[in-house]
């Protein structure tokens, strides 16, 4: 008998192995309950030190409140465990894949992250005089080259801050082109696989939108942009279209389509959500692109996703580049000049206006600028390559089980599914996003694109390794041949081991609560809640 | 008159020179529970294809399609608060508008109700 086994079993006995019993904190192990801050909030503590006001004359003109605010007080190590046990129940691309179709969810590289603390570059403030950060104009200016080059394109607007807004920004400088051409179109053509802020954006800026139906293979046919266009002569403002498109694949017509509403007197305007599949591969300019907005925040590796914030600089070809908004980066003798109101403007400029109130996000642009640099040209073009090459791993390692709507051709960056597997197996493309949960997975885009019934869309993006791609589909086969064996109550009702089950999401939408109430018993601030 | 339906999943009955339009009960299955509803202002002059209503459900948000030319007499107030009708009773008295057709021989082009179902069960 060694000493180790006296009173101290160095195995688990069968009983604790299998027991499922109830915790009395309802805690489980590492996974905590955590209440909201405002039930574990009081008044009587507080994390800083703060010194005893002297006397002084309130100047608030009898503004000045009559009540504490209720807000949660809490000290030091209490805030820190909160947002720790928080932030452990995340699921983030630093915990695992994160197939989400469209949103290119790669790996956010460390040296970004070691670059963007700079002091020159993290403890900058918009106000500072731009006579005291020129490092950081440089920096910008320098992205903005790459992504002018990248893309093939005459000028870039830096401001807009993520996908929409950079639409947003595009389609004006599209409508100030037209106006300053004296003509006010006002029809932009929409594919009906497009993101859904493709017509938002359009609706905003007042203009009708009009779709166009995706052909049998899943791709936009030149013959209906051209029928369009007739049936709306001389009303045409634009298209918004995006390549490749939500169905992960290449609108090989691009060309032919973008002649089309240019001999129409319209602009094409291309969502950039997926540029990650076709960097250093091809040039939106050299596609007959007018402006497309660029995700930093996706195709070059800077966090989201939470982590944010994203940013959607908006590159634009030689007939929009007058339109850009301000402020904008003007190339002087001996370095780069901000642009940043109309008194500055010179020989054909016309900003059609300003969409934020700075300059972008600085932070962003230093991790952009650090994957793109760390990289090299070669190394942007093998992750485009490595991006296609695991989408289409995934898909030739699950196309025997489950359907591709539109056959077994070669997809982009992203592989889409339809839920015709699932026929007869009573579980829906929702439940088997939700068992995915179960087997430690983020779950793909689902019931996007509309145009596919029961959508799920699978975006591995180059970060993934073979291995973990392995993983990742023999996780899917299993999880499919289970649906097919009828075990529906691996679904139905999952997840079963997340941290809560399946939400009930129309209750949610139709009764949403927004707003945390203070319980009537609870008149004094309680130390602790539940 | 029997009812009519569109491709784009609503039925029509009319009364008079009035068409009642909601949508289908295969459509609302599709759509999943609905969570929203935004209806027209009445007095809405419509043309066959403008959206009429919008319909959002857990899953996504689509368009209720004016199936016919004419000008929108009255919205049905009710699904605005409780949207949840539509899954319950979609050919009945979750009817989305009414509207006063401006051709009443335009119902001629809509499918019956052996047509439409031919066309639901072939997608």
């Amino acid at each position: 008998m060694s000493m180790n086994t006296q009173g101290r079993p160095s195995a688990p006995s069968e009983t604790a192995i299998t027991s499922e019993r109830a915790t009395f904190t309802g805690n489980k192990a590492l996974a905590m309950e955590e209440p909201l801050l405002f039930e574990i909030g009081r008044m009587d503590v507080c994390g800083v030190d703060l010194d005893e006001a002297e006397d002084f004359a309130p100047a608030l003109g009898g503004h000045a409140r009559k009540a504490v605010p209720d807000l949660p007080a809490l000290t030091e190590p209490e805030t820190m465990r909160h947002y720790v046990r928080l932030s452990s129940k995340n699921y983030a691309i630093d915990a695992g894949l994160y197939p989400l179709g469209s949103c290119t969810m790669k790996h956010n590289p460390r040296l970004n992250e070691k670059m963007a603390r700079l002091p020159g570059f993290g403890d900058v403030h918009p106000l500072q005089p731009l006579s005291t950060v020129p490092g950081a104009v440089e920096l910008i200016a320098e992205l903005a080259h790459w992504l002018v080059t990248m893309t093939g394109m005459s000028a870039v607007a830096m401001s807009p801050k993520a996908g929409a807004h950079g639409e947003l920004c595009g389609m004006m400088a599209i409508k100030a082109a037209h106006q300053a051409a004296g003509r006010d179109p006002k029809i932009v053509l929409v594919p009906e696989s497009a993101h859904g802020t493709n017509p938002a954006t359009a609706a905003l800026l007042g203009y009708k939108v009009v779709s166009i139906e995706a052909r049998e293979d899943g791709t936009v046919d030149p013959a209906a942009v051209k029928a369009r266009i007739k049936e709306h002569e001389g009303d045409i403002a634009g298209i918004m279209l995006t390549n490749p498109n939500t169905c992960g694949l290449f609108e090989r017509d691009i060309i032919a389509i973008a002649e089309a509403i240019h001999a129409a007197d319209g602009y094409f305007y291309c969502d950039g959500a997926n540029f990650n599949a076709i960097v250093g591969k091809a040039r939106p300019g050299d596609l007959g692109v007018d402006a497309m907005h660029i995700n930093l925040h996706k195709t070059f590796s800077t966090p989201h996703g939470g982590g944010g914030p994203g940013a959607g600089p908006v590159v634009l070809s030689e007939r929009l580049a007058p339109f850009a908004p301000l402020p904008f980066l003007r190339k002087v003798e001996g370095g780069t000049q901000w642009v940043e109101t109309d008194a500055e403007l010179k020989d054909g400029e016309q900003p059609f206006g300003r969409m934020t109130a700075f300059h972008g996000q600085m932070g962003m642009y230093v991790r952009a600028l650090a994957y793109m640099k760390s990289h090299g040209a070669d190394g942007l073009k093998q992750a485009s390559e490595d991006a296609v090459l695991n989408a289409n791993y995934v898909r030739v390692g699950l196309q025997d089980l489950m359907s591709l709507p539109f056959g077994q051709r070669w997809c982009m960056h992203e592989v889409l599914f339809d839920d015709s597997f699932l026929k007869e197996t009573g579980v829906t493309t929702l439940d088997f996003a939700k068992a995915m949960i179960d087997e430690g997975y983020h779950p793909m885009t689902m019931y996007f694109p509309l145009v596919v019934h029961g959508a799920m869309l699978i975006e591995p993006t180059e970060s993934e390794s073979r291995s973990s791609l392995d993983l990742f589909i023999a996780t899917m086969r299993d999880l499919v041949m289970s649906a097919q064996k009828g075990e529906t109550d691996r679904f139905k009702g999952a997840p079963f081991h997340a941290p809560r089950g399946r939400l009930d999401e129309t209750r949610a939408a139709r009764n949403p609560v927004l707003k945390w109430e203070r319980p009537a018993a609870q008149a004094v601030q309680p130390q602790a809640a539940e | 008159m029997s009812t009519r339906y569109t491709e784009d999943h609503e039925w029509i009955t009319v009364e008079g020179d009035v068409a009642t339009v909601g949508i289908t009960d295969y459509a609302q299955q599709q759509l999943g529970d609905v969570v929203f509803v935004e209806l027209p202002e009445v007095g809405r002059k419509v043309s066959k294809g403008d959206e009429a209503a919008v319909v959002e459900s857990v899953k996504a948000a689509s368009e209720v399609y004016a199936p016919l030319d004419g000008e929108i007499v009255e919205a049905n107030g009710v699904l605005a608060d409780e949207p949840g009708k539509v899954n319950e009773d979609p050919e009945g008295a979750a009817w989305f508008v009414k509207i006063r057709l401006a051709d009443i021989s335009q119902i001629d082009s809509l499918m019956d109700e052996a047509a439409y179902k031919a066309f639901v069960e072939g997608i």
